[in-house]
Protein backbone atom coordinates (compact mmCIF):
# COMPACT_ATOMS: atom_id res chain seq x y z
CA UNK A 1 0.00 0.00 0.00
CA UNK A 2 1.07 3.13 -0.68
CA UNK A 3 1.03 6.38 1.22
CA UNK A 4 -1.96 7.89 -0.95
CA UNK A 5 -3.82 4.74 -1.06
CA UNK A 6 -3.74 4.99 2.78
CA UNK A 7 -4.51 8.85 2.74
CA UNK A 8 -7.71 7.93 0.53
CA UNK A 9 -8.64 5.60 3.19
CA UNK A 10 -7.77 8.05 6.60
CA UNK A 11 -11.07 8.76 7.50
CA UNK A 12 -12.43 5.30 7.04
CA UNK A 13 -9.81 3.79 9.17
CA UNK A 14 -10.48 6.97 11.67
CA UNK A 15 -14.25 6.21 11.52
CA UNK A 16 -14.08 2.69 11.44
CA UNK A 17 -15.51 2.16 8.77
CA UNK A 18 -13.51 -0.31 7.23
CA UNK A 19 -13.97 -4.01 6.66
CA UNK A 20 -11.33 -6.17 8.68
CA UNK A 21 -9.29 -7.02 5.26
CA UNK A 22 -8.40 -3.29 4.73
CA UNK A 23 -8.01 -2.74 8.02
CA UNK A 24 -5.09 -5.06 8.65
CA UNK A 25 -3.35 -3.37 5.53
CA UNK A 26 -3.59 0.05 6.63
CA UNK A 27 -2.28 -1.22 10.04
CA UNK A 28 0.18 -2.75 8.36
CA UNK A 29 1.42 0.25 6.52
CA UNK A 30 1.05 2.39 9.39
CA UNK A 31 4.06 -0.15 11.50
CA UNK A 32 6.21 0.88 8.64
CA UNK A 33 5.61 4.17 7.26
CA UNK A 34 6.18 7.04 10.24
CA UNK A 35 5.06 9.74 8.36
CA UNK A 36 1.54 8.50 7.98
CA UNK A 37 1.44 6.99 11.51
CA UNK A 38 2.26 10.80 12.45
CA UNK A 39 -0.85 11.77 10.23
CA UNK A 40 -2.92 9.60 11.09
CA UNK A 41 -2.74 9.95 14.80
CA UNK A 42 -2.40 13.81 14.88
CA UNK A 43 -5.67 14.05 13.04
CA UNK A 44 -7.09 11.49 15.21
CA UNK A 45 -6.16 14.33 17.66
CA UNK A 46 -7.47 17.56 16.16
CA UNK A 47 -10.58 15.67 15.70
CA UNK A 48 -10.88 14.69 19.79
CA UNK A 49 -9.41 18.44 20.55
CA UNK A 50 -12.55 19.89 18.72
CA UNK A 51 -14.98 17.41 20.07
CA UNK A 52 -13.86 18.03 23.46
CA UNK A 53 -13.60 21.75 23.90
CA UNK A 54 -16.28 24.38 23.90
CA UNK A 55 -14.62 27.46 21.70
CA UNK A 56 -18.08 28.92 21.66
CA UNK A 57 -19.75 28.91 24.74
CA UNK A 58 -23.39 30.30 25.64
CA UNK A 59 -22.96 31.53 28.70
CA UNK A 60 -26.25 31.09 31.48
CA UNK A 61 -27.32 34.65 31.69
CA UNK A 62 -27.55 34.77 27.69
CA UNK A 63 -28.85 31.64 27.10
CA UNK A 64 -32.08 32.20 29.91
CA UNK A 65 -32.69 35.14 27.75
CA UNK A 66 -32.69 34.28 25.05
CA UNK A 67 -34.73 30.90 26.12
CA UNK A 68 -37.32 32.90 27.86
CA UNK A 69 -37.35 35.21 24.40
CA UNK A 70 -38.01 32.31 22.27
CA UNK A 71 -40.55 30.66 24.72
CA UNK A 72 -42.61 33.75 25.14
CA UNK A 73 -42.92 34.35 21.45
CA UNK A 74 -44.09 30.68 21.01
CA UNK A 75 -46.63 30.94 23.84
CA UNK A 76 -48.27 33.91 21.62
CA UNK A 77 -48.03 31.82 18.46
CA UNK A 78 -44.69 32.95 17.25
CA UNK B 1 0.87 0.33 18.41
CA UNK B 2 -2.29 1.23 20.28
CA UNK B 3 -5.83 -0.05 19.25
CA UNK B 4 -7.61 2.31 17.16
CA UNK B 5 -10.49 3.37 18.67
CA UNK B 6 -13.69 4.90 16.51
CA UNK B 7 -14.16 8.30 17.24
CA UNK B 8 -16.82 9.07 15.31
CA UNK B 9 -20.08 7.17 15.70
CA UNK B 10 -23.88 7.32 14.45
CA UNK B 11 -25.98 9.38 16.78
CA UNK B 12 -27.98 7.49 18.85
CA UNK B 13 -32.11 7.45 18.29
CA UNK B 14 -33.33 10.45 20.20
CA UNK B 15 -36.82 10.52 22.09
CA UNK B 16 -38.32 13.54 20.29
CA UNK B 17 -40.74 12.16 18.46
CA UNK B 18 -43.12 11.79 21.78
CA UNK B 19 -42.17 15.85 22.73
CA UNK B 20 -43.06 16.25 18.95
CA UNK B 21 -46.44 14.95 19.35
CA UNK B 22 -47.16 17.18 22.55
CA UNK B 23 -46.08 20.14 20.85
CA UNK B 24 -48.67 19.46 17.55
CA UNK B 25 -51.34 18.38 20.19
CA UNK B 26 -51.00 22.43 21.73
CA UNK B 27 -48.28 21.26 24.58
CA UNK B 28 -46.16 24.55 24.99
CA UNK B 29 -44.06 23.00 27.49
CA UNK B 30 -43.19 19.87 25.68
CA UNK B 31 -41.27 22.64 23.42
CA UNK B 32 -39.68 24.06 25.92
CA UNK B 33 -37.63 20.89 26.54
CA UNK B 34 -36.61 20.61 22.75
CA UNK B 35 -35.58 24.36 23.46
CA UNK B 36 -33.50 23.56 26.42
CA UNK B 37 -32.07 19.86 24.66
CA UNK B 38 -30.20 22.01 21.71
CA UNK B 39 -30.28 25.18 22.15
CA UNK B 40 -26.54 25.34 22.88
CA UNK B 41 -25.78 22.68 19.28
CA UNK B 42 -27.84 25.39 17.69
CA UNK B 43 -25.93 28.46 18.83
CA UNK B 44 -22.43 26.93 18.28
CA UNK B 45 -23.39 25.95 14.76
CA UNK B 46 -25.03 29.32 14.09
CA UNK B 47 -21.35 31.20 15.47
CA UNK B 48 -19.58 28.83 13.47
CA UNK B 49 -21.08 30.10 10.19
CA UNK B 50 -21.96 33.41 10.99
CA UNK B 51 -18.89 34.17 12.91
CA UNK B 52 -20.51 36.80 14.49
CA UNK B 53 -22.11 36.62 17.86
CA UNK B 54 -25.30 39.05 17.80
CA UNK B 55 -26.09 37.46 14.56
CA UNK B 56 -25.70 33.89 16.22
CA UNK B 57 -28.07 35.00 18.87
CA UNK B 58 -30.32 35.73 16.50
CA UNK B 59 -30.36 32.50 14.24
CA UNK B 60 -30.49 30.80 17.50
CA UNK B 61 -33.77 32.66 18.13
CA UNK B 62 -35.15 32.79 14.60
CA UNK B 63 -34.36 29.24 14.22
CA UNK B 64 -36.28 27.90 16.77
CA UNK B 65 -39.13 30.15 15.88
CA UNK B 66 -39.48 28.72 12.43
CA UNK B 67 -39.34 24.97 13.71
CA UNK B 68 -42.02 25.76 16.41
CA UNK B 69 -44.59 27.25 13.37
CA UNK B 70 -43.41 25.25 10.57
CA UNK B 71 -43.40 21.52 12.83
CA UNK B 72 -46.83 20.54 10.98
CA UNK B 73 -44.24 20.61 7.87
CA UNK B 74 -41.83 18.15 9.82
CA UNK B 75 -42.37 14.94 8.62
CA UNK B 76 -40.28 12.72 11.50
CA UNK B 77 -38.78 10.62 8.29
CA UNK B 78 -35.60 12.35 9.58
CA UNK B 79 -34.62 13.10 13.42
CA UNK B 80 -35.82 16.56 15.16
CA UNK B 81 -32.74 17.30 15.77
CA UNK B 82 -31.32 17.27 11.73
CA UNK B 83 -34.74 18.79 10.43
CA UNK B 84 -33.85 21.78 12.99
CA UNK B 85 -30.35 22.07 12.21
CA UNK B 86 -31.27 22.17 8.57
CA UNK B 87 -33.50 25.43 9.66
CA UNK B 88 -30.16 26.56 11.27
CA UNK B 89 -27.87 26.19 8.70
CA UNK B 90 -30.17 28.23 6.29
CA UNK B 91 -30.75 30.84 8.88
CA UNK B 92 -27.35 31.61 9.27
CA UNK B 93 -26.33 31.71 5.47
CA UNK B 94 -29.30 34.32 5.34
CA UNK B 95 -28.20 36.09 7.63
CA UNK B 96 -24.70 36.15 6.24
CA UNK B 97 -25.73 36.86 2.55
CA UNK B 98 -27.28 40.35 4.87
CA UNK B 99 -24.46 41.40 5.95
CA UNK B 100 -22.26 40.49 2.96
CA UNK B 101 -24.94 42.68 0.71
CA UNK B 102 -24.18 42.19 -3.00
CA UNK B 103 -21.75 39.00 -2.02
CA UNK B 104 -22.67 35.61 -3.14
CA UNK B 105 -22.87 33.01 0.66
CA UNK B 106 -22.64 29.36 -0.15
CA UNK B 107 -21.51 26.46 1.20
CA UNK B 108 -19.26 25.68 -2.13
CA UNK B 109 -17.65 28.71 -1.51
CA UNK B 110 -13.61 28.19 -1.93
CA UNK B 111 -13.74 24.54 -1.80
CA UNK B 112 -11.71 24.29 -5.09
CA UNK B 113 -8.47 24.65 -3.02
CA UNK B 114 -5.94 22.17 -3.22
CA UNK B 115 -4.45 23.47 0.42
CA UNK B 116 -4.17 20.96 2.80
CA UNK B 117 -5.27 18.32 0.53
CA UNK B 118 -1.78 16.39 1.18
CA UNK B 119 -0.09 16.46 4.62
CA UNK B 120 3.31 18.56 4.42
CA UNK B 121 3.79 19.34 7.99
CA UNK B 122 5.34 15.82 9.30
CA UNK B 123 6.54 16.38 12.52
CA UNK B 124 5.02 14.78 15.49
CA UNK B 125 2.90 16.64 18.08
CA UNK B 126 3.62 16.91 21.95
CA UNK B 127 2.38 14.42 23.76
CA UNK B 128 -1.22 16.14 24.88
CA UNK B 129 -0.15 19.56 23.29
CA UNK B 130 -3.03 21.55 24.89
CA UNK B 131 -1.42 20.80 28.34
CA UNK B 132 0.76 23.54 26.56
CA UNK B 133 -1.85 26.21 26.72
CA UNK B 134 -4.35 27.75 29.44
CA UNK B 135 -7.86 27.10 28.47
CA UNK B 136 -8.27 30.43 27.02
CA UNK B 137 -5.27 30.00 24.58
CA UNK B 138 -6.38 26.96 23.47
CA UNK B 139 -10.06 28.51 22.84
CA UNK B 140 -8.32 31.43 20.45
CA UNK B 141 -6.16 28.92 19.04
CA UNK B 142 -8.72 26.63 18.33
CA UNK B 143 -11.41 29.18 16.56
CA UNK B 144 -8.45 31.18 15.13
CA UNK B 145 -8.01 27.93 13.07
CA UNK B 146 -11.46 26.82 12.56
CA UNK B 147 -12.49 30.40 11.47
CA UNK B 148 -9.57 29.81 8.19
CA UNK B 149 -11.33 26.99 6.63
CA UNK B 150 -13.51 27.35 3.79
CA UNK B 151 -16.54 28.01 4.51
CA UNK B 152 -17.97 24.70 2.71
CA UNK B 153 -15.45 23.13 4.57
CA UNK B 154 -15.73 24.42 7.81
CA UNK B 155 -19.43 23.40 8.35
CA UNK B 156 -19.17 19.83 7.51
CA UNK B 157 -16.40 19.33 9.83
CA UNK B 158 -18.70 21.09 12.66
CA UNK B 159 -22.46 19.19 11.58
CA UNK B 160 -19.91 15.79 11.17
CA UNK B 161 -17.13 15.98 13.81
CA UNK B 162 -18.06 18.93 16.46
CA UNK B 163 -22.14 17.80 16.51
CA UNK B 164 -21.70 14.17 15.90
CA UNK B 165 -24.22 14.41 12.74
CA UNK B 166 -23.71 10.81 10.48
CA UNK B 167 -22.55 11.40 6.59
CA UNK B 168 -25.60 10.65 5.28
CA UNK B 169 -27.24 13.55 8.04
CA UNK B 170 -25.08 15.78 7.02
CA UNK B 171 -25.34 15.36 3.35
CA UNK B 172 -28.97 15.48 3.84
CA UNK B 173 -28.97 18.50 5.94
CA UNK B 174 -26.49 20.62 3.50
CA UNK B 175 -27.82 19.34 0.31
CA UNK B 176 -24.83 17.17 -0.73
CA UNK B 177 -24.16 14.60 -2.24
CA UNK B 178 -22.33 11.68 0.02
CA UNK B 179 -19.11 11.66 -1.72
CA UNK B 180 -19.08 15.67 -1.73
CA UNK B 181 -19.32 15.58 2.53
CA UNK B 182 -16.53 12.73 2.23
CA UNK B 183 -14.12 14.81 -0.14
CA UNK B 184 -14.73 18.01 2.56
CA UNK B 185 -14.78 16.41 5.40
CA UNK B 186 -11.02 14.56 4.62
CA UNK B 187 -9.78 18.44 3.06
CA UNK B 188 -11.16 19.70 6.64
CA UNK B 189 -9.48 17.52 8.99
CA UNK B 190 -6.17 17.51 6.77
CA UNK B 191 -6.62 21.50 6.99
CA UNK B 192 -7.33 21.67 10.15
CA UNK B 193 -4.54 19.10 11.59
CA UNK B 194 -2.00 21.14 9.46
CA UNK B 195 -2.03 24.48 10.74
CA UNK B 196 -2.77 23.10 14.60
CA UNK B 197 0.56 21.56 14.18
CA UNK B 198 2.25 24.94 14.27
CA UNK B 199 1.05 25.08 17.96
CA UNK B 200 1.18 21.52 18.97
CA UNK B 201 4.23 20.53 17.06
CA UNK B 202 6.83 18.74 19.71
CA UNK B 203 9.47 20.94 20.41
CA UNK B 204 13.06 20.35 20.28
CA UNK B 205 15.26 19.69 23.36
CA UNK B 206 15.05 23.04 25.74
CA UNK B 207 11.87 24.54 24.37
CA UNK B 208 9.10 24.98 26.79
Amino acid sequence: MTCSEFLALLDDLIDDSVNTETRTELERHLHGCEHCEVTFNTTRKTIEIYRSHEIYELPTSLRERLHAAIMARCKKGC
Amino acid sequence: METIQPIAGENEQHPDVALVARVRDGDVSAYDTLVRKYERQIFRIAQHITQNREDAEDVMQDAFLKAYEKLDQFQGNSKFYTWLVRIAVNESLMRLRKRRTGKMVSIDEDVETEEGSVPRDLADWAPDPEQNYTQSELAEILRKTIQGLPQGFRIVFVLRDVEGLSTEETADTLGLSIPAVKSRLLRARLQLRERLSRYFRRKKGGEK
